[in-house]
């Protein structure tokens, strides 16, 4: 099982409520995945050569030694520590350098996320510790995922928790499981995607990820991952401006989606969408198999 | 009176040990449950005359392994409502999702939207009636009772069915292993203008269904097979 749930404001009044609504939803998935949790706020866009990173190291690092190493390459750069070893890098530059830099700096450091809109904040336990550790609840923000998760084909780890992120500003959660990610994920190295664990929808991330590099459009991308993605799947997809929701054409993984004038929001469950203003008299329908849904600002 | 439930400041658990212990000496209870807003196992495994009706959108199971009992949602069921039935009447006013009515015995479920995947697998005699249309694999290993489907059928409909007789008013996406069209003799209109007048469905003509049900060609129906035990 796990649960995953998407929020999208359509409004500028339900940005400044995003984070709030969205930590209800979150929790009331606690059932289907109290494991670890994991989050995808899209908020404060940086400034347009601006980059921030997120990430998290496995072992103690300190701040200062963390800013230090960044100066050298990036002498605007800034660090703010964050709950459980989580770490914000803003700085001026692109991200493949900057990733690499961190990453052969810092070993144990796993970036969770990269871009101009994204935070991607995860750890072990259940969903209502980890909303609270990081402060979800208050945040703004224009779209935002999120997932519970019960693990199935890895270990319950941070790292192998949702979502995952192998794009800039780009991220997928994912409800299922895949049968071919093994090979997948071995011919998506050979095209230079980088990934940090031995989890599925990694790969699948991963996918979207290079199919975007190839200069496909989001709905290109999912297109091409009915055909290549073999295994079950809800996914929910987090790009700068949107998401989108894809159920496999098997479909035995569940999802509702619904929308008001103010926000659009899709579930595993009804019950997550049930507490948002105006849920009881809005549409709330399943999503197709195989098709494709999104929504962008 | 009705007896009256709000679900936002009770527990589901408690819901249904009180309805359990509804319906005694054959007096009809009514009950109204409000607030549901999605949760699971709503009204399940009701033994007992009981009119209940739930003011909302439901989760899973709701009014799984019903007898007896009439419940009503007003909303739509997450997956496996009315799973198991064994007799008493469902309706659903909106949708529902999937595996709606699997595997029940008997009763009716009624839908007035549309029906996900899977809708009445592994049915066991129980009639399931859908005002909208069904998703695919419907009605697979369906084994008696019937099924009415007023829209159209999903991909591979009524696969490796036995003996339940399956009706449909819109189009079928594809039809399932050993599931073939069969011709509507009167006897099978009668049935089904019974069973859509006994649902209160005056729109629809039974002319315009036609008839699926099993070709009888795989391994089971097959005599010379009987000798493997």
């Amino acid at each position: 099982m796990c649960g995953i749930v998407g929020l999208f404001a359509k409004t500028k009044e339900f940005e400044k409520e995003l984070g709030k609504y969205f930590s209800g939803m979150l929790n009331e998935m606690t059932d289907r995945g109290p494991d670890s949790a994991g989050c995808a706020i899209y908020h404060n866009v940086t400034k347009a050569n601006e980059l921030k990173i997120v990430a998290m190291s496995e072992t103690p690092l300190s701040k200062n030694k963390l800013l230090e190493t960044i100066r050298q390459s990036y002498p605007d750069a800034s660090v703010q520590e964050l709950e459980s070893l989580h770490f914000l890098i803003t700085l001026e530059g692109e991200s493949k350098e900057a990733i690499l830099e961190l990453n052969q700096c810092f070993p144990n450091l796993k970036i969770l996320s990269s871009g101009s809109s994204i935070e991607i904040y995860k750890a072990e336990g259940l969903p209502k510790n980890v909303l609270e550790k990081f402060s979800i609840s208050s945040m703004t923000g224009s779209h935002a995922l999120g997932h519970t998760r019960m693990a199935t084909e890895s270990a319950i780890t941070t790292a192998h928790s949702h979502p995952f992120s192998t794009g800039d500003d780009l991220c997928l959660v994912h409800n299922g499981s895949l049968s071919n990610h093994n090979r997948l994920r071995a011919k998506l190295k050979k095209e230079g995607i980088y990934f940090s664990s031995d989890n599925d929808s990694e790969v699948a991330a991963g996918y979207l990820a290079w199919r975007i590099k190839q200069g496909k459009t989001i709905e290109e991308a999912l297109n091409h991952a009915l055909e290549d993605l073999d295994g079950f799947y809800t996914f929910a997809i987090g790009t700068k401006d949107g998401f989108a929701v894809l159920r496999d054409p098997i479909a035995c993984k569940p999802a509702v989606i619904s929308e008001t004038d103010h926000w659009v929001a899709m579930a595993s469950e009804y019950r997550a969408i049930a507490l948002l203003p105006g849920a009881q008299s809005a549409p709330a329908w399943e999503p197709a198999p195989g098709k494709i849904y999104s929504w962008s600002h | 009176m009705p007896l009256e439930y709000d679900l936002a400041s009770g527990s589901t658990r408690e819901l249904n040990k009180k309805l359990h212990a509804l319906g005694i000496a054959n007096k009809v209870d009514n009950i109204c449950i409000t607030n549901p807003n999605g949760a699971h196992a709503l009204a399940v495994g009701l033994t007992r005359p009981l009119k209940v009706n739930i003011k909302g959108h439901v989760g899973y199971y709701c009014a799984g392994m019903n007898q007896i009992a009439e419940v009503n949602i007003d909303g739509n069921a997450g997956p496996a409502v009315a799973e198991n039935m064994m007799s008493g009447y469902v309706t659903v006013t909106g949708n529902v999702s999937h595996y709606a009515g699997a595997t029940s015995h008997g009763g009716t479920l009624l839908v007035c939207g549309d029906a996900s995947s899977r809708c009445g697998i592994s049915l066991k005699g129980a009639d399931i009636i859908v005002k909208g249309s069904v998703g695919h694999m419907s009605a697979f290993m369906a084994q008696t009772g019937r099924m009415v489907i007023c829209g159209d059928a999903g991909e591979t409909l009524g696969d490796s069915i036995y003996e339940t007789q399956l009706y449909v008013r819109g189009s079928v996406a594809s039809l399932g292993t050993d599931c073939i069209q069969k011709s509507m003799t009167e006897k099978h209109k009668n049935e089904l203008e019974t069973l859509l007048v006994s649902a209160g469905i005056t729109g629809a003509d039974a002319a315009e269904f036609n008839r699926f049900g099993s070709a009888r060609k795989l391994y089971n129906f097959k005599v010379d097979n009987a000798d493997a035990y």
